[in-house]
């Protein structure tokens, strides 16, 4: 089984997580920039945090067999400090680097103007980086915020398939449906999803546009979350090719968009798919990666 | 943005130098649309940047402070081809600060790409010989050290030798390499090495 974690902290996990995930499964991750718990004040600490995600946690991963790869942006928290407001010029910088997927994570917290401005703002900045965009949808007030931020998608100048809308749940999934955006789920062992109501989505929603993470992070979280909705989707009689295309080919269809995903060679559960050829959408397929 | 391609991008960092900033990160992907390698094509530009060596370095050093791993271990490796003798604007050891960087990491490509000629020919002893020693610490090959041969010396020789009873305290394998540096260290004669102390 080979999975993809689309959303996940890597910066906040130990190693000992690496070698669990890979034995997992995991091969491929994407580390969304985002609230470290403790606010930042200027823009240097942001610069080192995004160069860590481009400098070492890429290292830290390679060193277990997984390639990884960054959303860099100005989370929608620190957005409302006008002492973090000139991470918006140095994010060019970062959008120009190879492993930076996405621009992300993005989106509302508060649903302030401040916020309004640059969220807005970064989707202008995908567009023109033509990078595809992850945003997080907030904690309080959640389908309010859901819809807010698909009203400024709508407004952007990116397509929906560009655009990946992040911890929905069953009140939140229809509208993100409907919008024609990828639909993106954290799975944690006590907020958001769990693995079971996971399923039940997947059962009403299908399967196609549908991305699946564990976001862990400093927090309660599991990283192996990923791989438990793996096999309560087998356990619920789906196949391992249906698995395989919530667990791997989404997510690099999704990120693929960026033509910077460097991902390693796999198997594909069934005969078809991705690792047969050198490239896939302009992403590079690495032979001989790390174990 | 129509991609650029490298013969693009080297003409443009010829007559504007800052716009390498815009064509440094994305030379890997430009260069495998090409068939080329990303290192050659990031030497190539920073080779291709005009000026004085102060300017060079000027220059190579925001490449490198802007740069992801991949980027700056670009840099490092250019660094002797941009210290080339029959250069005129050769930089000479003005980019040690940046070796002295990337050795401070722990990623072992940069360390690795950290020691290479120029480092050999500039880096006084005693960082250089916690270089090697954290060479062996870190796993990376030591036939990856530039003028090992001709500078590894008695108190390299000793720290080898620490280490390795360290380990041996420790019940740990003694890593073949550090033998190795230990007989090319004890074997040199000291008149012999070529480079002058900085």
């Amino acid at each position: 089984m080979r999975i993809f974690d689309p959303h996940i902290h890597m910066t906040s996990r130990t190693t000992d997580d690496y070698q669990r995930m890979h034995a997992a499964g995991v091969r491929a991750v994407v580390e969304p920039s985002f609230w470290l718990g403790q606010p930042r004040t200027s823009v240097g600490s942001f610069s080192d945090y995004f160069d860590a995600l481009l400098g070492w946690e890429p290292f830290r991963a390679s060193q277990y067999g997984i390639a990884h790869h960054a959303t860099i942006g100005l989370n929608p928290k620190e957005a409302n400090d006008a002492r973090c407001r000139e991470v918006l010029d140095v994010l060019p910088r970062y959008l120009a680097k190879d492993r930076v997927v996405a621009v992300g994570e993005l989106g509302y917290d508060s649903m302030t103007p401040e916020e309004d401005d640059v969220f807005a703002a970064q989707l202008a900045l995908a567009a023109e980086h033509e990078l595809p965009a992850l945003v997080h949808t907030p904690h309080r007030d959640k389908l309010a915020g859901t819809r807010r931020t698909l009203d400024v998608v709508r407004e952007s100048a990116l397509e929906p398939g560009a655009v990946l809308v992040d911890h929905l749940n069953e009140m939140t999934v229809g509208v993100v449906a409907e919008s024609g955006c990828w639909m993106g789920f954290s799975v944690y062992p006590d907020t958001k999803m769990d693995e079971h109501r996971m399923v039940e989505i997947l059962r009403r929603h299908g399967l196609d546009r549908m991305i699946v993470n564990s976001a862990a992070d400093w927090g309660n979280s599991d990283p192996l979350k990923t791989r438990r909705v793996a096999e309560t989707m087998l356990a619920a009689g789906y196949t391992a090719d249906d698995v395989d295309r919530v667990l791997w080919r989404n997510p690099v269809e999704f990120y693929g968009q960026s033509g910077r995903l460097e991902l390693p060679e796999t198997e594909a559960p069934a005969s078809e798919l991705v690792g047969a050829g050198a490239t896939f959408m302009g992403n590079s397929v690495l032979r001989g990666a790390r174990e | 943005m129509s991609p650029t391609t490298i013969q693009d991008a080297l003409a443009q960092v010829t007559i504007d130098p800052d716009s390498i900033e815009r064509h440094f990160p994305a030379a890997a992907r430009a260069a495998a649309r090409e068939g080329r390698t990303g290192d050659a094509a990031r030497e190539a530009m920073l080779l291709a940047v005009p000026g004085p060596a102060a300017y060079v370095i000027e220059v190579v050093r925001r490449v490198y402070d802007h740069g992801d791993a991949a980027e700056r271990r670009a840099v490092l490796l250019a660094l002797p081809a941009l210290d080339a003798p029959d250069r005129e604007n050769a930089i000479g050891d003005a980019a040690l600060p940046i070796v002295r960087d990337a050795l401070r990491t722990n990623d072992t490509r940069l360390v690795a790409a950290a020691l290479g000629p120029n480092a050999a020919r500039h880096l006084d002893d005693e960082a250089w010989r916690q270089a090697v020693l954290k060479v062996l610490f870190t796993g990376i090959p030591v036939e990856q050290v530039a003028g090992l041969a001709d500078r590894a010396d008695a108190e390299l020789a000793r720290m080898v030798r620490d280490y390795a009873a360290e380990r041996e305290a420790a019940g740990r394998v003694v890593p073949p390499d550090a033998r190795t540096v230990l007989a090319l260290a004890e074997s040199r004669q000291p008149a012999t090495r070529p480079y002058p102390a900085d």
